[in-house]
């Protein structure tokens, strides 16, 4: 595999060059060890598919979804002007992201901040890869595996999109099985809404066991997510039934990188 | 005579009483924010036609979308007879619509079929949530008046579809014994299932125009008082599906409101050369508190609620044992609204108690377990939002009171410090590039 390059907009602008999308790697893809190997296989894919594609690196900054989630408005527009000044002195037209709470906020509420982007998760990439021939996939060491996909909210039922994640990784030649409360009834992971950052108030159950059960209830080998905090909760909620060494929580992304070999 | 003069007085006390109480709600509505919702009419359109008209939703349970069909087609249709009860009531007339013929017989026909299944479907309604006991309609906020109300509801209709029916059936009777005011020289109406019901009736003419009469009134004031009971009960759904599904959000559900006010702060912060808003514009306040502080479509919603709990049982929070559960954010809304337009009916419209909707009716804990999942919004049969309402206080509480947990106070200020919700500096963005593997 040849080396990972991954040039900054900045890189770019020096160059006089554009590239065809930027790829917004998210906090979460920046910081968080298990996150962090989800944006490399992003970024891999991208590079090996021949997409001219670009990171903003330091200048990047949080969206602002956990502040607006948590009802803090100021810090979100704050972020939000700030990361839009930044993006439009970019003229960046084309944002990719493997993160469903980036995808989301940038797509829906910058614009009324004054920053129009056409923005695609990365399920969504890899789909419009795939079908125009750009990508192609074999299932290789996943073929017959028995898989199940955990919608993210900020996917699923906030952006309507349930089929791009699922028709990817079908590509695989999976055994692919789905929960009951899937796609429009998929149930959260329980990170949303800022939870992510703090303790679950009192209940009889955390919703990341509460989910993860229902997906170990169909023995799967792998359970499939498309978000970094989804990736988070239901890794956790199969480490607390002891199965982490039975099942895996693998990003759709890490899935179609191992596929065509470019781990 | 005196009959006719009674029952105009009845007509219009009820008709008047009602009026006057949708006179209030749609004060009360009015006193929240303003919204433009006027765009799209088209879509809106739509959107009302499929979910309210066509009951979209409901069809996630199949049991109760189909009884409920038809108790929303049966009733609907079987209050095209009120019609002619009316005539008959003010004129002293019989069976006015009559001179239809055939098609009049097909008309009376079908509604006592439609009321026969409407009389089934209530049981059905009434045995899910008082034998059945399913567990969406027995949870904390569905005891005392709530509980009551529903079967109150159920038991109305089914006093009003058995007076239509021993009705009927005095009628039939009646027309068969050849009786002056109801037999004119033919048989007039269908009578598929009263007819059914005449063996268990006297043959004594004045008996039978007894009971007759004695239904007749009992359906006509039993739709009056049950008029006026809607407004006050969950039951108002059966109005307020209509407006409330017009006006629902036509936005991608992940898309939270952009605060107005917070914006051009936020432009002054960054550009101090940006123009300020004018001076006599009302000091925000940021989030709501209180129902006056939400929209008047979030008080809408809140009237339009059903009770059914299909948001409260899709929702991960209360599923795990948390105290949140979206239908009571609703009624907690309607509750103090109504509240709030009690106060100002005794007290005037600048009175204000020592209530407010978060703090009084709901708690913190409540409004910090949600995760702005949406599976609320998405089970809505009526496309109510309670998410949007849940926002509104969380900015309430952090904008205006700094009383977020903890936890949260260290995200936001890590963002603001360096820019992600943990303790990375910037300049560590680009370290999953140089990790090995
Ligand atoms: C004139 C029209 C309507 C009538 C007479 C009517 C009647 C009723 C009655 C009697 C109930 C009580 C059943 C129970 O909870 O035990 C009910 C419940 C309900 N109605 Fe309606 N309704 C009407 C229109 C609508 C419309 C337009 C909608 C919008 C989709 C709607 C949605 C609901 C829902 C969601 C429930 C709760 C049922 C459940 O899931 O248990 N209704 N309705
Ligand atoms: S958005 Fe909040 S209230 Fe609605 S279902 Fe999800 S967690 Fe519950
Ligand atoms: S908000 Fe909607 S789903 Fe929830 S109880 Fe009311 S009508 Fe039912």
């Amino acid at each position: 595999m040849e080396k990972l390059v991954v040039p900054t907009m900045a890189d770019m602008m020096a160059k006089g060059e554009k590239p065809e999308v930027l790829f917004w790697v998210g906090c979460a893809g920046s910081f968080d060890d298990r996150a962090k190997k989800v944006t490399k296989a992003v970024a891999k894919i991208l590079q090996h598919t021949g997409v001219s594609f670009a990171v903003l690196g330091t200048e990047e900054s949080c969206t602002g979804d956990p502040a607006k989630r948590a009802g803090h408005e100021f810090l979100f527009q704050m972020q939000a002007m700030s990361n839009v000044m930044v993006l439009n002195g970019y003229e960046v037209t084309k944002i990719v992201t493997a993160c469903p709470h980036c995808f989301n906020t940038i797509k829906n509420e910058y614009p009324a901040l004054g920053g129009n982007y056409e923005v695609v998760h990365h399920s969504q990439l890899l789909q419009q890869l795939i079908d125009n021939g750009r990508l192609k996939v074999e299932g290789g060491s996943f073929k017959g595996k028995k898989i199940t996909f955990h919608d993210p909210c900020y996917l699923g039922r906030a952006n309507g999109e349930y089929e791009a994640p699922r028709s990817v990784i079908q590509k695989l030649d999976i055994y692919f099985t789905e929960m009951k409360r899937s796609r429009a009834n998929g149930l959260c992971c329980g990170a949303g809404g800022a939870q992510m950052f703090k303790e679950p108030e009192n209940g009889n159950k955390d919703i990341n066991i509460e989910r993860a059960e229902e997906a170990l209830a169909l023995n799967p080998e792998i359970i499939a997510v498309g978000c970094p905090f989804c990736m988070t909760m239901l890794s956790d909620g199969v480490k607390n039934f002891n199965k982490e060494h039975d099942v895996e929580v693998k990003d759709i992304a890490e899935m179609i990188a191992e596929a065509i070999d470019i781990k | 005579m005196i009959a006719n003069i009674l029952f105009v007085l009845l007509l219009i006390a009820g008709v008047g009483l009602f009026t006057k109480k949708i006179r209030s709600v749609i004060r009360n509505i009015k006193l929240g924010q303003d919204i433009d919702l006027s765009d799209r009419p088209m879509e809106r359109l739509q959107t009302m036609i499929r979910v309210a008209l066509g009951q979209s939703k409901m069809g996630s349970r199949p049991v109760a979308a189909f009884f409920h069909v038809i108790l929303y087609v049966g009733f609907i249709i079987i209050n095209i007879e009120v019609i002619e009860i009316i005539i008959d009531g003010v004129f002293g007339t019989h069976r006015v619509l009559s001179f239809l013929g055939s098609f009049y017989n097909f008309l009376i026909g079908s509604f006592e079929y439609l009321a026969f299944l409407v009389l089934i479907a209530c049981f059905v309604f009434l045995s899910r949530r008082n034998i059945i006991k399913l567990k969406r309609f027995h949870m904390k906020e569905m005891t005392k008046w709530p509980k009551s109300d529903a079967n109150i509801i159920l038991f109305v209709e089914i006093f009003l579809m058995s007076a239509f029916l021993i009705m009927n059936a005095c009628d039939f009777q009646l027309q068969l014994l050849q009786s002056e005011h109801y037999f004119k020289g033919e048989i007039v109406g269908a009578f598929p299932i009263s007819s059914h019901l005449i063996s268990f009736l006297p043959n004594d003419v004045a008996t039978l125009e007894f009971i007759e009469r004695f239904c007749w009134w009992f359906h006509i004031i039993g739709i009056l008082a049950f008029l006026n009971y809607v407004p006050y009960s969950k039951h108002f759904h059966i109005m307020l599906a209509f407006p409330n599904t017009y006006y629902s959000k036509l936005t991608p559900k992940g898309q939270f409101s952009n605060m107005d006010s917070v914006t051009n702060e936020v432009k002054l912060m960054l550009d101090p050369s940006a123009v300020p808003p004018p001076a006599d514009a009302p000091p925000a306040r940021f989030g709501a508190k209180d129902v006056q502080d939400l929209t008047w479509k979030q008080l809408m919603d809140s009237y339009s609620c059903t009770e059914c709990g299909r948001c409260t049982s899709a929702c991960p929070a209360n599923l795990t044992g948390k105290l949140l559960s979206p239908r009571k954010i609703m009624m907690d809304t309607r509750d103090r609204l109504e509240e709030v337009g009690k106060n100002i009916d005794q007290h005037g419209a600048d009175f204000k108690d020592e209530k407010s909707l978060l703090g009084s009716y709901i708690t913190e804990e409540e409004l910090w377990a949600c995760t702005s999942c949406n599976a609320c919004t998405e089970a809505c049969p009526v496309n109510i939002d309670p998410l949007s309402i849940i926002i509104d206080m969380r900015r309430y509480l952090v904008m205006e009171q700094s009383t977020a947990p903890a936890e949260l106070q260290g995200m936001f200020s890590k963002i603001e410090n360096n820019g992600a919700p943990w303790q990375f500096p910037a300049s560590d963005r680009m370290n999953w590039t140089k990790d090995e593997n």
